[in-house]
């Protein structure tokens, strides 16, 4: 079964949706994702979206751009303001988030703000919006990104979104008492954060995804088990249920 | 506070705002922003400006094109996922010409609520650990209940709001259909509130549902009727945002440079005193078009 890494990455985000009550997502995977686990596995699962959309029904092909727009709010339970959404979560009403990033490090901090120093950036890139909210917040975290050496660096040139900080203790010792970073998925594997160092484990690769391609496309010693497991490969059945949601190939061609 | 009848003209309304003032821009990203309003500030000439907004499109890089604006208060700059970064984001960001303030979205909206309430600051869980609380004025304390780590978000007391609304009354009291944002918590902050409606309607129609109301007129300074005042940018249920516009604005600035932006405000800012030869420019079938396929998506 063919399938592109945009799609394997919302397969795999979709799984680790099962069971959960809410969901904080944002546009692209995050959305399709979501959608798909409640057309699957999780029915009841309710969609929560910065913007302010509680529960919407997105229409097959109308898939948003923004987290605020019609598209993203049709036929919602609610529509609630933004600041609102946030201390939901804050609350401790939301039982997962999931962000991407342009930088990821080897505790799992993120970078969406700065390449280079704050004050003189080599590259200025758009800021936070909901992310910081999205890991501080909620109490079970998914980082979903492509796989490549130049995103996956030792430390992040500026921590927008907190993972684990330095490690071990310091992200509870930071305040942050929710928000435990569960998963790293890429198109190459899925990653946890070993304890307590909190550094990034592999804990599955991808069908074709050899170990020499993790190390080659990681630029920091990812621990790297014994025995590794290979990833259960996204079913026909998942597949179909993704290019349903997104049959443009809007979010999924890459 | 003002009262009475606050109806007047665009420009009149405009008059109100102050070169080095902070405007606080209601909406979020592409959708219920003040774009009619914006645009006068520009043709008016205000300078020295900081603005702030939640999710800030690319009205922030026209006041960035034109100089004039020193600060952008916000916790995201671009446009959208699909045009990429933000050109002259970069250019003016890369070289220390234009100060920003990054807030997480949540911690934004925090400053406007606690302006809002009036009280210096609010405490919060975001944000902590994080390089933004490096870089902003947020500071943190141990709670002297549970000696809890919290964050304490500054409030934000805006000097003017400018805000887009479905209907109005002329003594401006609103009504906001969809999303409600953080508009009510930027009115209630900003010292000068300046509203632009599609429609103004009597007042008896608020009267007869004043659960709908969101935003009460004693808060408002001046408010101006403005059919599609936020075009091509999304207005709930009445038009969806056009981003075949985007497109041609974006691909513009891939090709010639940022001084596109420039050419593009010659155009439909400068180059027009009003907003209907403004939206003469994008012709009626772009408008109706638009206006179907929100109809098509928030309709029964």
């Amino acid at each position: 079964m063919e399938y592109t890494p945009h799609e394997l990455l919302t397969v795999l985000t979709a799984r680790e949706m099962a069971a959960a009550r809410t969901v904080f997502a944002g546009v692209g995977i995050p959305l399709v994702a979501a959608i798909m686990a409640k057309r699957t596995h999780t029915p009841d699962l309710i969609i929560v979206v910065e913007g302010g959309s509680i529960d919407p029904q997105v229409v097959p092909g109308l898939l948003p751009i923004s987290t605020n727009e019609m598209r993203i709010g049709h036929r919602a339970q609610m529509l609630a303001g933004i600041t609102d959404v946030f201390l939901f979560a804050q609350r401790g009403f939301l039982d997962l988030g999931i962000i991407g990033g342009a930088q990821i490090d080897r505790f799992g901090n993120v970078n969406t703000t700065v390449l280079g120093p704050y004050e003189a950036p080599r590259l200025r890139l758009p800021g936070s919006g909901g992310a910081n909210d999205i890991v501080s917040l909620c109490r079970r975290i998914i980082l979903v990104t492509m796989h490549e050496r130049r995103r996956f660096v030792p430390r992040v040139d500026f921590v927008t979104s907190p993972g684990y900080l330095d490690g071990g203790e310091s992200r509870r010792q930071a305040g942050l008492i929710f928000g435990s970073l569960k998963r790293l998925i890429t198109d190459l594997g899925i990653f946890g954060f070993d304890e307590p160092t909190r550094a990034m484990t592999l804990e599955s690769r991808h069908p074709g995804a050899t170990l020499e391609e993790i190390r080659d496309r990681t630029g920091f010693g990812v621990i790297v088990p014994d025995r590794v497991p290979l990833t259960d490969a996204p079913t026909s059945a998942e597949l179909a249920v993704v290019r349903d949601i997104d049959p443009d190939r809007r979010y999924l061609r890459a | 506070m003002p009262s009475g009848n606050k109806q007047t003209t665009l420009s009149d309304a405009v008059h109100i705002v102050n070169d080095g003032d902070h405007i606080a821009i209601g909406g979020c990203m592409f959708t219920r922003t003040p774009l009619a309003l914006l645009m006068e500030v520009l043709r008016q000439g205000r300078s020295n400006l900081a603005l702030s907004k939640n999710l800030m499109c690319y009205e922030g890089e026209w006041f960035m094109a034109v100089g004039a604006v020193h600060t952008l208060v916000t916790s995201w700059l671009g446009i959208g996922l699909p045009w990429g970064i933000s050109r002259i984001l970069r250019e003016k960001a890369e070289s220390g010409q234009i100060r920003i303030e990054d807030w997480s979205h949540m911690g934004l909206g925090l400053r406007y609520r606690a302006g809002a309430m009036g009280v210096p600051f609010l405490p919060a869980l975001t944000m902590l650990g994080s390089d933004l609380a490096r870089v902003t004025d947020l500071k943190t304390m141990t709670c002297p209940f549970t000696g809890q780590t919290v964050a304490l978000i500054p409030a934000l007391f805006p000097d003017v709001a400018l805000l887009h609304v479905h209907r109005a009354d002329r003594f401006g009291n609103c009504q906001i259909d969809g999303y409600p944002f953080m508009d009510f918590d930027i009115a209630r902050a900003s010292t000068t509130v300046i509203v632009s409606a599609e429609e103004i309607i009597p007042e008896d129609e608020i009267r007869r549902h004043p659960e709908r109301t969101a935003i009460p007129g004693f808060l408002v300074d001046a408010v101006v009727e403005i059919p599609y005042g936020a075009f091509p940018h999304e207005c709930h249920g009445l038009y969806e945002a056009d981003f075949s516009h985007y497109d041609a604005y974006v691909d513009a600035i891939k090709t010639r440079g940022t001084g596109a932006i420039r050419e593009y405000l010659d155009r439909y800012v400068y180059g027009t005193k009003t907003h209907q030869e403004y939206l003469a420019l994008f012709g009626e079938d772009v408008l109706t078009r638009q206006s179907e396929k929100a109809r098509a998506l928030t309709g029964d």
